[in-house]
């Protein structure tokens, strides 16, 4: 039940990768990790390949990010979504307002 | 419609740490059941979204509370029941705060929270309410082909 975040940053460019199940008990901890990097205004990539289970809470988190992301001029980007993940963005009309996809547009990690 | 039914009930502490204990219990009966992969990850998400509910309006109230859980076993069907013991939050607020976004909602109305009940909604096929001294969920996925009417809606119960 732990998640783990990894953030790589290349001055303006940052990739995160998020790895476990967000949840009211990760998600805190994922918020942490994102305000200060969406505070940023940077360009932000973040992978969630290895998400095996994200609810509301998670989404919560993605809108926040999201929101202090656009504030400060940067971007937004999920990456490498998998069916449920989609689904999940997709039920909640979140798909159309925030740019995820089921690839990486990084390429090769 | 089945009525003969067997029961797991579980009652865990008020506590975030623990709605994760509650989806590895129901991942192991919705499987025994023979619910596919899918309706396994809904009914995860589903009952995780009233588990939150629960620890959230405990956490606020600054409560040691406990949330109750239980699984209806039938044949057609599961039930589950989350039940926490706070006292009860305006639910006709919160089913007005609704999801899902649309296209032309601007960024500032995206709201960090609001979407857990819509998800019940939409991933269960059937979810009451009931208000009382505290919140009770009542959410039932069929079995597949078991139903044919699909048509979910949250039905709000008030007991005071």
């Amino acid at each position: 039940m732990n998640i783990n975040v990894d953030v790589k940053q290349n001055e303006n460019d940052i990739q995160v990768n998020i790895a476990g199940e967000i949840d009211v008990y990760s998600a805190p901890v994922l918020r942490e990790k994102l305000v200060p990097l969406a505070e940023q205004g940077a360009d932000l990539r973040i992978c969630l390949k290895d998400v095996s289970y994200m609810d509301s809470t998670g989404l919560g988190v993605f809108v926040g990010t999201f929101k202090m992301v656009k504030k400060q001029g940067g971007s937004l980007k999920l990456e490498n979504l998998s069916e449920r993940l989609i689904r999940l963005f997709d039920i909640t009309g979140l798909k159309d307002i925030i740019d995820i996809s089921a690839k990486s547009e990084g390429g090769v990690q | 419609m089945k009525n003969n039914a067997d029961y797991i009930e579980m009652k865990v502490p008020a506590q975030p740490e623990y709605v994760g204990i509650i989806r590895l219990t129901l991942s192991g009966v919705a499987s025994r059941m023979g619910y596919t992969y899918d309706e396994i990850e809904d009914l995860k998400i589903a009952v995780s979204e009233a588990c939150t509910n629960a620890v959230q309006h405990a956490y606020k109230e600054d409560k040691n509370g406990e949330v109750s859980i239980r699984f209806g076993v039938f044949e057609d069907r599961l039930e589950v029941i989350v039940a926490d013991e706070g006292d009860s939050f305006d639910f006709d607020q919160k089913q007005q705060d609704l999801g899902p976004y649309t296209p032309s909602h601007t960024v500032d109305q995206l709201s960090e929270g609001g979407l857990g009940l819509y998800l019940m909604e939409t991933l269960m096929d059937e979810v009451r309410v009931q208000n009382h001294s505290g919140v009770t969920v009542a959410m039932t996925k069929y079995l597949n082909g078991e139903r044919v009417d699909h048509d979910t809606t949250i039905k709000n119960y008030e007991t005071n």
